[in-house]
């Protein structure tokens, strides 16, 4: 009892606060003497900082998509801030909700709140569509949170990367608002009428359809360029091949997430595809698959998830490779569905174990005979 | 002429307060300290009571469970105190030195077998210095080891520049490898070709080479002839050897060795002259806030200012108590007066720089996230997160198989460091190697 009193049940919220201003004053007790420098909220802050460039020019994206869509004359700065006004509303129902129940679940287990939340809750407006209505998605980021993550033990324990999960819990209860030709440009654009029957089709849907200008090299009316640049309709965070990049170089430049992960799952995507593109699946040239859709944003920010990847380095290779093989078998052989990327790497973080047992077993037992 | 070996992993700590090459002072303590602590497993029985007398050599404790083992008095005088503990655990014999320093004599004649080694060892209290693998407890002198292996340097920070401490015992250092030699082979590893201990015979030399903790002998081991399930290697240090071999050579313990002062807190960095059991404030002074580590920062015991030096030990290192709380610390871009290994900071842009380090962890605790740091810095083949997690569940056959065999905390005490966890690596191995001990005995 004494315990409980002198930690009140607000004790980790204010915790999380008073630390998030100032590194705690706990010096080492045991082991070491010195530290690093290094915490996981450094680590997490460097995962948002990466998805920046590709949230920037996902705002900005919005804007122009609405525009062309309607064919509204509208400036650089006109596009970008519709795109914030409606990302805006995501990212506030994302952290609320999520930091909410990971701070109350903190509670709950005596513990520190961790800062894992920080990556998840700016990951998820990044992958879902811009209208996704905003109950949808705080039932989403509750779902994912709590029995993907809280109860496996938080952050660190998961299986499963909690952005995917709220982006599948989406998409399998309401495909309605998740899926289709019409739901990644926003259109709720007050006084543009009815407009739910204009189509606003993503590159990969059309491809999936065989719409593939093979003289061109053009998706649809989407010229590669468009695709590499991001000039394309998608979720808000995967269009711009070159702003991914720009997190990519800093993530593998802090050492944060593996480029093991991301160079495997591109080299996995591309032999499928280029699989694909003998046997006759697609026309479309291998490398499109890496920049349509999802495919990259998934590489980067998605699989290469410390806690739900693999964790020996040669498992790194084969997990990584099989996310990317995966992705593209799904979009190139399956009938209903285009984008193989989320499930191939809810898959692939549910085989991970597997993966480094098997590594490890491997290990193990060459070692034993040595 | 003999084996080379480089090791990639690893990492030098940049700590500030490296010792000065000199002897600032030569001690003769009031009082010494035989600690029993100092000997990990050990469960000792006490043969003096107060106002007994005493000589260097003197057994003072035996260990329970084999008797055959004695711990002596590194001086001569009376036995002033006896500091018990919780549940009356013995922590320390206090010997009031007389100043004389009254040797028993051993008999100053170089062992001809094994057996002579054996007892020389253990009548006169240097049976002690022998640390069995695995597990790194005392050796059993029931045993008869696989190898002894010695590392004639450390790698690890700040530690004591064993050319300017024994560079000048190498004549002792070789007397103390012909009477192990008699036990098992000797391997030693040396630093470089040209060191003093190259001239070594009667062992077999490796030259290892890169960062912390390539020093590590459970490192070189793992590399060397790493230990499988049932065998045993003893490891004793360089230091240990010389006073062996300086046992053998007269006839008498000699424990006095040069300890390196070190560390951004200390005083005067350099070294001193004394022998273990010393009370830390005559070596130096300890101002408010310090805390007083004995050995290096990574695997050292806080000795507290009114501690004593540690039988082990021939390194303190003094570090300011990071109680200070720093604003905005991991959002700040940069953090000029922060090491940090990772590149998720700017230390790598100034790699020679060396940081007024303090105690400070840096952070909070957290579960697992970030594993492959782990693996850059141990340089040993296996997994250290599956060690480190079969330790945690204390899962003895999957400890086995990942390798609890081959390591020792120390050898491990860099995950601790780099761990942005904040996990305290060394802790949970050492929890896992203690179970191991009480399951398989």
């Amino acid at each position: 009892m004494a315990d409980e009193k002198k930690t009140p049940w607000w004790h980790s919220t204010v915790d999380a606060f008073d630390t998030f201003l100032r590194v705690p004053g706990t010096v080492t007790a045991k082991g070491a003497h010195v530290r690093d420098g290094i915490d996981l909220k450094r680590v997490m802050i460097m995962v948002v900082v990466a998805l920046v460039p590709a949230a920037l020019f996902g705002m900005y994206n919005v804007g122009l998509q609405t525009a062309t869509l309607y064919g509204l004359e509208w400036g650089f700065w006109r596009m970008f801030f519709y795109g914030l006004l409606r990302m805006l509303p995501l990212f506030v129902v994302s952290y609320v909700v999520g930091l909410a129940i990971e701070f109350a679940s903190s509670q709950i287990r005596g513990e520190e709140v961790n800062e894992g939340y920080l990556v998840t809750g700016f990951l998820i407006p990044l992958i879902v569509p811009v209208d996704v209505p905003l109950w949808m998605l705080a039932l989403a980021v509750a779902f994912s949170v709590i029995f993907v993550k809280e109860v496996f033990g938080g952050t660190g324990m998961n299986i499963w990367n909690p952005a995917l999960v709220a982006r599948a819990f989406l998409f399998f209860s309401y495909p309605s608002s998740m899926s289709g030709s019409s739901v990644w440009v926003s259109k709720t654009w007050a006084g543009l009428g009815d407009v739910d029957a204009i189509s606003a089709a993503t590159p990969l849907a059309i491809a999936h359809d065989g719409a593939f200008d093979a003289a061109t090299g053009a998706v649809g009316q989407y010229s590669f360029m468009d695709m590499f640049w991001g000039f394309i309709p998608g979720s808000t965070g995967e269009t711009s091949v070159v702003a991914i990049l720009l997190g990519a170089i800093l993530l593998v430049w802090s050492g944060v997430a593996s480029w093991k992960i991301m160079v495997s799952s591109i080299a996995g995507g591309l032999l499928v595809g280029w699989l694909g593109q003998l046997g006759g699946a697609t026309l479309v040239p291998c490398y499109y698959q890496i920049v349509m859709g999802g495919f990259l944003f998934g590489s980067v920010f998605m699989a290469t998830d410390p806690v739900t990847a693999a964790q020996t380095e040669t498992g790194k290779w084969i997990y990584g490779f099989l996310v990317g093989a995966l992705a593209v078998v799904v979009r190139l052989w399956n009938p209903g569905y285009m984008e193989g990327m989320m499930l191939a790497i809810l898959f692939m973080n549910t085989m991970a174990p597997l993966i480094d047992h098997c590594v490890v077993s491997v290990h193990t037992s060459r070692r034993a005979k040595a | 002429m003999s084996n080379k070996l480089h090791l990639n992993k690893g990492l030098n700590i940049p700590v500030k307060g490296e010792a000065a090459s000199v002897v600032i002072k030569s001690v003769s303590p009031d009082i010494v300290a035989v600690k029993p602590t100092d000997f990990p497993g050990l469960v000792a029985r006490l043969l003096v009571k107060e106002g007994d007398a005493v000589k260097a050599g003197s057994p003072v404790m035996a260990d329970k469970m084999r008797p055959q083992i004695l711990f002596t008095s590194p001086v001569s005088g009376t036995v002033q105190s006896i500091v018990r503990g919780d549940k009356r655990k013995l922590l320390a014999v206090l010997v009031k030195a007389d100043g004389k320093q009254d040797s028993v004599d051993f008999g100053a004649k170089a062992p001809a077998t094994a057996e002579q080694t054996r007892n020389l060892l253990l009548t006169s209290g240097l049976w002690g210095t022998l640390v069995q693998r695995p597990y790194g407890v005392m050796a059993n002198p029931e045993d008869t080891p696989k190898a002894i292996f010695i590392s004639s340097f450390s790698t690890a920070p700040l530690a004591a520049d064993e050319g300017f401490v024994l560079g000048d015992a190498l004549a002792d250092i070789q007397a103390g490898v012909n009477a192990l030699a008699k036990i098992a082979p000797v391997h030693v590893s040396i630093r470089k070709e040209d060191v003093p201990f190259a001239r070594l015979q009667n062992a077999e030399l490796h030259i290892v080479s890169g960062p912390h903790p390539a020093g590590n002998v459970g490192v070189q081991i793992s590399h060397i002839a790493p230990i499988k399930k049932g065998e045993i290697v003893w490891t004793v240090s360089l230091l240990h050897v010389a006073a062996i071999g300086k046992l053998v050579k007269t006839g008498k313990l000699d424990l006095m060795r040069k300890v390196a002062v070190t560390g951004p807190a200390a005083p005067q960095t350099g070294y001193v002259c004394c022998l273990p059991g010393t009370p830390v404030k005559e070596i130096t002074s300890v101002g408010q806030d310090i805390r007083v580590v004995g050995g290096d920062v990574l695997s050292g015991e806080n000795l507290g200012a009114d501690g004593y030096l540690g039988f082990f030990q021939n390194q303190l290192t003094l570090l300011r108590e990071g109680y200070e709380r720093e604003w905005f610390g991991w959002a700040k871009p940069f953090r000029p007066k922060v090491h940090s290994s990772s590149w998720c900071y700017f230390s790598w842009l100034t790699p020679g720089k060396k940081y007024d380090m303090d105690t400070n962890l840096h952070g909070g605790p957290r579960a697992f996230v970030e594993t492959k740091c782990f693996e850059d810095v141990t340089p040993i083949d296996i997994f250290p997160i599956y060690l480190i997690k079969a330790c945690l569940a204390g899962d003895i056959e999957k400890m086995e198989k990942f390798g609890i065999y081959e390591v020792l905390p120390e050898d491990l005490a860099l995950c601790d460091y780099v761990d942005p966890s904040k996990n305290e690596i060394q802790a949970i191995i050492q929890k896992g190697i203690d179970l191991m001990i009480k399951e398989m005995a």
